[in-house]
């Protein structure tokens, strides 16, 4: 059975696309075939992260609008094949999607994937609203700051009461925490709020914790998602992220400060 | 009356006396002035249309009639119906204010004398929120108990016509409200309101007290004015002659 993954957060730039492109990439890499799918119809930054925004023929509207066939959308990636991306549209709005219409490209990606990633914009409206209405489980991306956590915590509540499955009294969404631009050193500071703090305010599973990595920003720029280079601290955090989601038991890293070698050995701070 | 009651035995009770408590919006008066008045009474009203919509209020005249100025109460409450209010009661009138009133067939009230402890000098009241009119993620039938097992977050209401038990974590920025008590057992950060129709009797039960506003039947304190004392401990809160008390849950022997 096919699994609508929604990645959502309220407050924009935590990294929500960051996260989509690079657990959907994960995903494929296990084996398993997936879609994802930008739903920030105006503000198109899927397909750059992905590296495929110059095959960009047709989107998600059109799809919608049965402009064109899914399979005329679908893009698949250069870098595995069993991933494909659905781009979204830079020339309309959020206006341009419908619940109907949402409903009617997820079933039938359904049919054909094993996991579907909706990365959502930001803000609580139409674009956000349709992104998390048809999921199955959501990635609450959060910063380790208030306001992103506070917004968090409101989409938690809209998950947990304007959702698909909570209308239809179903099982509600499965929720998991992921704690971005984590940065111990700053925790240890007192200019971060701690993995404990955010999970005392948000009493939620935490899925990972992204530590601030500059290869984030690089993979971005190269089009190239983070999980794919390997050597990197961000890379191999989204990896574990994967890994737990299909139910490895992978213990957490990156949330203590990590003394270098020479650090300890002379105890600097 | 009895002659009727005697003419038909069989007749079930049409009508019973019962005791009810409102709470009812007070205008205070500190100006004569009608053109004032009517001004500043529109620009309150702008502020929350659909509070004040059809909302009964009672005139206070006690600080005009201190000052000794005069005031038309024919012409008052006229202005105060254009603004979509209705005037229940007149009180601190003199007595030709008070005939006055009741020609215009609105009730006089006595002045409530009850005294401020110096416990309530940082509480404020508010008028509670009369009916929810807005539409509210929870609304259960009167009198029961409402149980809630999942957290209460962010931008969450939930509204209970009896009590209200909250067994997961109530989130800053929601806000939950009961006609009866409200319990949460784990930390309350949003807004708590009980008695929201007026029970004076409600009591507000917390494991953890971060709230951001607590309030008993409209008698209500904000985040600043609770003490390092109380807070982050299991509270109960009670009204006292008008009064919030905070006290913990567990008695020191």
């Amino acid at each position: 059975m096919a699994r609508i993954i929604v990645v959502t957060s309220g407050k924009g730039g935590v990294g929500k696309t960051t996260t989509s492109a690079a657990i959907a990439m994960g995903l494929a890499k296990k084996g398993h075939k997936t879609a994802v799918i930008d739903f920030d119809v105006g503000l198109r930054n899927l397909d750059l992260i992905m590296g495929c925004e110059r095959r960009v023929v047709y989107d998600f509207v059109n799809v919608i609008n049965q402009e064109a066939s899914l399979n005329q959308a679908l893009i698949r990636d250069k870098n595995c094949n069993l991933l494909y991306i659905l781009p979204a549209s830079q020339t309309r709005d959020k206006e341009a999607l419908s619940q109907e219409g949402v409903g009617r490209v997820l079933d039938e990606l359904k049919k054909d994937f094993k996991y579907i990633v909706c990365d959502s914009p930001a803000g609580i409206e139409k674009g956000a609203h349709l992104a998390m209405y048809f999921a199955d489980d959501a990635f609450v991306v959060t910063n380790p700051e208030v306001s992103s956590v506070r917004d968090s915590d409101r989409m938690l509540g809209i998950l947990a009461s304007k959702s698909r499955r909570a209308e239809q009294n179903e099982e509600p969404i499965k929720e998991y925490l992921l704690l971005t631009r984590y940065s111990p050193e700053r925790v240890k500071l007192g200019e971060m709020l701690s993995v404990d703090d955010v999970q005392d305010i948000l009493s939620l599973h935490l899925l990972g914790v992204i530590p601030e990595s500059k290869s984030v920003l690089n993979s971005s720029n190269s089009g190239i998602p983070v999980i794919l280079d390997e050597k990197s601290d961000a890379g191999q955090a989204y990896a574990d992220i994967v890994a737990r989601y299909l139910g490895e038991n992978r213990p957490h890293r990156f949330i203590d400060d990590k003394k270098g070698f020479f650090s300890k050995l002379f105890g600097s701070k | 009356m009895s002659l009727d009651s005697h003419k038909t035995p069989t007749m079930p009770h049409a009508l019973e006396f019962k005791s009810s408590t409102f709470s009812v919006p007070v205008l205070v008066l500190s100006s004569v002035d009608l053109g004032i008045i009517e001004q500043q009474l529109q620009e309150k009203i702008k502020l929350a249309p659909e509070f004040f919509r059809n909302s009964p209020l009672v005139l206070d005249l006690q600080e005009i009639n201190k000052q000794g100025l005069g005031i038309n109460i024919e012409e008052l409450t006229g202005i105060i119906r254009k603004a979509g209010l209705f005037p229940v009661g007149v009180r601190g009138g003199n007595v030709q204010q008070n005939k006055q009133a009741l020609e215009l067939l609105i009730p006089v009230y006595s002045v409530h004398k009850g005294g401020v402890t110096a416990e309530n000098k940082k509480q404020k009241t508010i008028t509670p929120a009369p009916v929810p009119e807005q539409k509210t993620d929870t609304d259960i039938g009167i009198g029961e108990t409402t149980l809630i097992t999942q957290p209460i977050r962010s931008g969450q209401r939930i509204y209970a016509a009896g009590d209200l038990i909250i067994l997961a974590q109530v989130s800053a920025g929601a806000e939950i409200m009961a006609e009866g008590n409200i319990h949460v057992y784990n930390t309350l950060r949003g807004r708590a309101l009980a008695g929201v129709r007026g029970n004076t009797e409600a009591r507000i039960f917390c494991i953890d007290l971060q709230a951001e506003l607590i309030s008993i039947a409209g008698n209500y304190k904000v985040s600043e004015d609770l003490d390092d004392t109380v807070r982050n401990k299991p509270v109960q809160i009670y009204l006292q002659d008008q009064a919030l008390i905070i006290k913990d849950i567990v008695q020191p022997h």
